[in-house]
């Protein structure tokens, strides 16, 4: 007779995971048998609508073999898809190129689709700033006051190949960074980041804002296009990689990534500049920015996520996203449908001066950045940025990451985290592993004021709602045919 | 209120800004602090701190390189306290928050920080236990189950999914199993021998551990297969599937099979498989009348017997002597009251009784024992382990206090000669269970009060070390049976020799 299969456990040292009682684990762990305890908690918090749906979505069961095989060879694909992107910085162009469909009085913003009505303080305040830059009005009040009537387009960001910080705001006449995904072909575009302070991002629009605004688009976005243009752009992937082991997260801290760009860039701007003048002044700006590379990441963000939309049965988010009142995402499977929910308020640390009072709920495309496994995702490699959280210490950056590991379904191989023993950055972010898990992706952020022109008094991190997900979760359950 | 603004400048200072608006939320959430801002002198910085009303010529002056502190507070001495503070924070080195271990939230997660796991202990509520052991079965990993409340017809398809891919599920409702030498759960410390046990029981499994370590011989394995495993619904799926693994495992010699009594037709099965065995095997059906035996497997009645006979002590089995101090209860107390934490372990005790012929109540009557529904006073026995005590409750293993009001008033009943009750020790058990009874018994105890019989499952091994245990019972005067059986004997034989 052969050896039954079990037989085999008993000739092997024990290797135990352990889910429920910790005391059962601390025994084993005292013996010195191999321990591993989960922290285990009821799946979808014990809501018996979700936990049955999410046991028909083959997370909590196997025994529908098809449907199981359909979800995760779609997911597989998808992940495929990510990973295999090549982000190339390519250029900066007049928005009206990059985006032909944009006309006089089209408003691109952050976020899910919004109307005026519902948009908040800092929203409506770069909305009226970006009219005057635009020379739709002749002065803020003006602008409010065409706005309130309806005279201009609103269109999300996402809708459009394009991103934006914070509020948003993409018109036809500002210079757009262009990454390439040489893997696909598709390009996406953000505008350029203005730097920190009372910026039209955070919602702030006075003249200093829109001076900076002119000089971005009249000496800025053509002085670095050229410089992109002579060579044969600035490939990305690595260029992340390397930022990743100097301690940037690419959302709430790009320091490194700001400057290997600026190294990178410097030689091209040196020889295309059309005088010193202009070349200092453009050093200038990118090197008083640390944050001068987050909307090159975020470009970055959309053009590797939108090759992952519309695959039929996959549960991986291809975008999450905010506009300060709500809070949506897209599911590959689902297609262009937002899923919203309100947005929350981030937690932080604010400037002086300024309290939670002051602060906007949450805003901005740049959640890109998090669907692809930099930002909050990526806190393990950026110590300094875990001060954030409020009370955490560096140290438990670590967990923040482990913790998206969670609700991803793979790790980047060439996105690594050194202090991590060089685990990849959780990718691909799967809606059945967040309700089920309860738990919502981690944001790093910054905080604006509430009211417009004030600009940013804070940065801190921020949940997805749940709501968003479970949402999400129902329709995609519905795309494959389980209700 | 006038309020004070004082600066301070550090000249070439440099903290991240992090961290400095760590500092600033501390010392502004300070008694008396109005606002408080630390930031690098650079002319945006300054901007921003002069805006907030916390920049004088001092922190003007300052350079790009240079840190300034800023306090506005209520009065001077407030404001110098909270730069002092400040100060002191800027120059005391971080303190070590200790490495924070991180631990995985789901099964999923765990696979991936274990890739070598092969055993899942799954003790979560019942209603998600079997989802979680499907997660763990399909990666491999042979489970054992320590959650009840799980469907019968649940726990017969988890098993035949399991055995189809040559896993084995132990359990549900599994709290004792030692594999690899390694006590799992609700398990003792034990030396490792020839004999293998195979328990649909967790005390009975422990009890019968326990002797043969008492006995001087040693366990290979024991493995739980879960209360159920024997009924009709489940045919006996991990039993079999135990007994083809001992069958092949040449660390074992000897076999017992420890259950409550099982339906015919699959007594009869794990008998067939039995029987085609090479080697010797004990059962222990407890409770059952006797059954005709394979050549090589020879029936016992009682854990006491099952582990005499594995440890091959013949038909002579032993009993303690019964000590005299049995003769001192007083003649009008007659009845046995017996407390037990231990379910297997309270039957075994009816087992004694049943056998002498003395009439027994019982919360969980072996066949021939009256229901305590049925029947209202007499010797009673109880398992206050039974779901109906410890719904809403820990059970009496973990927490000893929830068997005190049972104690006190059995302590406080004139017709009580004899308290009976166990002490299970080992890994998962209470840290000090002996301590604690002995403590409610010396507490409640009256004059010329009830006899305390008790007995300690467990070996020298174990975290609470047996003997170390009954010494505190014997230092109260509890007497302190070898067996649990014994226990039950001398309990017998205390109401008898007043008749």
């Amino acid at each position: 007779m052969s050896e039954p299969e079990f037989k085999k456990l008993l000739d092997e040292p024990l290797s135990v995971i352990n889910a429920g009682l910790e005391r059962f684990a601390q025994d084993l762990d005292q013996q010195g048998v191999k321990v591993v305890h989960v922290d285990w908690a009821p799946p979808a918090g014990g809501d018996s609508e979700f936990v049955k749906l999410l046991s028909r979505l083959e997370t909590l069961s196997h025994g529908q073999e098809a449907l199981t095989k359909r979800i995760e060879d779609a997911n597989q694909k998808a992940l495929k898809r990510m990973l295999s992107g090549d982000p190339v910085l390519v250029d900066v162009i007049p928005a009206s190129e990059a985006i032909p469909e944009l006309k006089e009085h089209m408003i691109l913003h952050a976020g899910p689709p919004i109307g005026w009505n519902r948009m908040c303080g800092p929203m409506r305040g770069a909305v009226a700033g970006i009219a005057v830059f635009e020379g739709w009005a002749p002065d803020l009040k003006t602008a409010e006051g065409m706005a309130t009537e309806g005279a201009f387009d609103f269109q999300p960001n996402h809708q459009f190949d394009a991103v934006g910080p914070m509020t948003g705001m993409t018109t036809i006449s500002q210079p757009l960074l262009a990454v390439e995904n040489r893997r696909f072909g598709n390009r996406a575009f953000c505008a350029i980041n203005e730097g920190l302070g009372k910026v039209m991002r955070f919602g702030g629009n006075d003249d200093e804002v829109l001076n900076r605004l002119r000089w971005i688009r009249d000496v800025l976005g053509p002085t670095m296009g050229a410089a992109l243009r002579a060579g044969d752009g600035m490939p990305l992937k690595g260029l992340v990689a390397r930022g990743l082991s100097m301690g940037d997260e690419m959302h709430q801290r790009n320091i490194a990534c700001s400057g290997l760009a600026l190294r990178a860039m410097s030689p091209a701007l040196a020889a295309t500049a059309t005088d010193t003048t202009i070349l200092s002044d453009v050093l200038a700006f990118i090197a008083g920015n640390d944050q001068f590379f987050l909307n090159i990441a975020m470009a970055m963000g959309k053009a590797v996520m939108d090759p992952v939309r519309g695959i039929d049965a996959s549960s991986l988010v291809t975008a999450m996203s905010r506009n300060g009142t709500d809070f949506g995402i897209q599911v590959s499977g689902t297609g262009e449908t937002w899923f919203t929910a309100p947005v929350e308020m981030p937690e932080g640390l604010y400037f002086p001066g300024f309290t939670e009072a002051d602060a906007n709920p949450d805003m901005g495309d740049s959640t890109i950045v998090e669907t692809i496994g930099l930002g909050g995702f990526a806190m393990g490699a950026a110590p300094a940025v875990a001060g954030f959280v409020g009370a955490g210490a560096a140290s438990d950056a670590a967990s923040y990451t482990r913790n998206m590991g969670e609700i991803t379904l793979g790790e980047n191989p060439e996105w690594t985290i050194p202090a991590l023993d060089y685990l990849g950055v959780p990718t691909g972010i799967d809606i059945r592993l967040v309700v089920e898990t309860g738990l919502a992706p981690t944001i790093n952020t910054g905080i604006a004021h509430k009211d417009p022109g004030v600009g940013q008094v804070g940065a801190g991190v921020v949940r997805a709602p749940m709501a968003c997900f479970k949402q999400a979760l129902l329709a995609f359950a519905e795309s494959v045919g389980v209700s | 209120m006038r309020a004070v603004i004082v600066n301070e400048v550090r000249q070439g200072f440099y903290l991240d800004s992090v961290a400095l608006m760590r500092v600033s939320r501390t010392i502004a959430n300070l008694n008396g602090i109005d606002k408080a801002a630390l930031m690098m002198g650079t002319p945006a910085n300054r901007k921003i701190m002069k805006d907030a009303g916390l920049l004088d010529d001092v922190g003007a002056s300052a350079a790009g390189g240079d840190l300034v502190i800023g306090i506005r507070a209520k009065d001077l001495k407030t404001a110098e306290q909270a730069l002092l503070q400040s100060q002191a924070m800027l120059d005391q080195p971080a303190a070590d928050a200790g490495s924070v271990s991180w631990r995985p939230k789901t099964l999923r997660s765990a696979f991936k920080s274990a890739p070598d796991a092969n055993f899942a202990l799954i003790s979560v509520p019942g209603e998600f236990a079997v989802a979680e052991a499907r997660k763990a079965i399909s990666q491999g990993l042979h489970t054992m189950i320590f959650s009840d409340n799980i469907d019968l017809a649940e726990e017969a398809s988890l098993k035949q999914e399991a055995r189809e891919v040559g896993r084995l599920v132990m359990g549900p409702d599994c709290g004792t199993a030692i594999i690899n030498g390694v006590p799992l759960a609700f398990a003792n410390r034990v030396p490792r021998g020839g004999i293998g046990i195979i328990g649909a029981s967790g005390t009975g499994t422990q009890e019968v551990c326990c002797l043969i370590a008492q006995y001087g011989s040693g366990i290979s394995h024991a493995i739980g297969v879960g209360g159920r495993d024997l009924k009709s619904e489940v045919g006996g799926i991990s039993t079999l599937m135990a007994l083809d693994a001992m069958e092949s495992d040449t660390s074992t010699s000897h076999i017992v099979l420890i259950s409550k009594p099982p339906p015919a037709d699959v007594a009869a099965r794990v008998l067939d498989r039995i029987a085609k065995m090479d080697k010797p095997a004990t059962v222990c059906f407890i409770g059952a009348d006797e059954l005709p035996m394979p050549a090589n497997a020879k029936q016992v009645f009682s854990l006491k017997n099952a582990a005499q006979t594995a440890c091959g002590m013949g038909n002579e089995f032993m009993n303690a002597k019964v000590p005299e101090i049995i003769d001192t209860v007083p003649a009008r107390r007659k009845q046995i009251r017996g407390l037990f934490s231990g379910g297997t372990l309270c039957a075994e005790a009816q087992i004694i009784f049943r056998a002498a012929e003395e009439a027994v109540i019982s919360n969980t009557p072996i066949p021939g024992v009256l229901s305590l529904g049925v029947a209202k006073s007499g010797n009673t026995l109880l398992d206050l382990g039974d779901d109906k005590y410890t719904q809403g409750n820990p059970h009496p293993m973990i927490d000893p206090s929830v068997r005190d009001d049972a104690i006190i008033e059995a302590l406080k009943d004139d017709s009580v000669a004899v308290i009976l009750a166990d002490v299970v020790i080992g890994y998962g058990a209470h840290y000090d269970p002996a301590g604690h009874l002995a403590g409610t018994i010396t507490t409640h105890q009256p004059t010329y009060g009830p006899l305390v019989i008790t007995s300690v499952t467990g070996t020298d091994g174990d975290p609470q070390v047996r003997s170390v245990q009954m010494s505190k019972l014997e230092a109260v005067g509890i007497l302190v049976a070898p067996t649990n059986a014994d226990a039950a004997s001398w309990a017998l034989s205390a109401i008898r020799s007043k008749a």
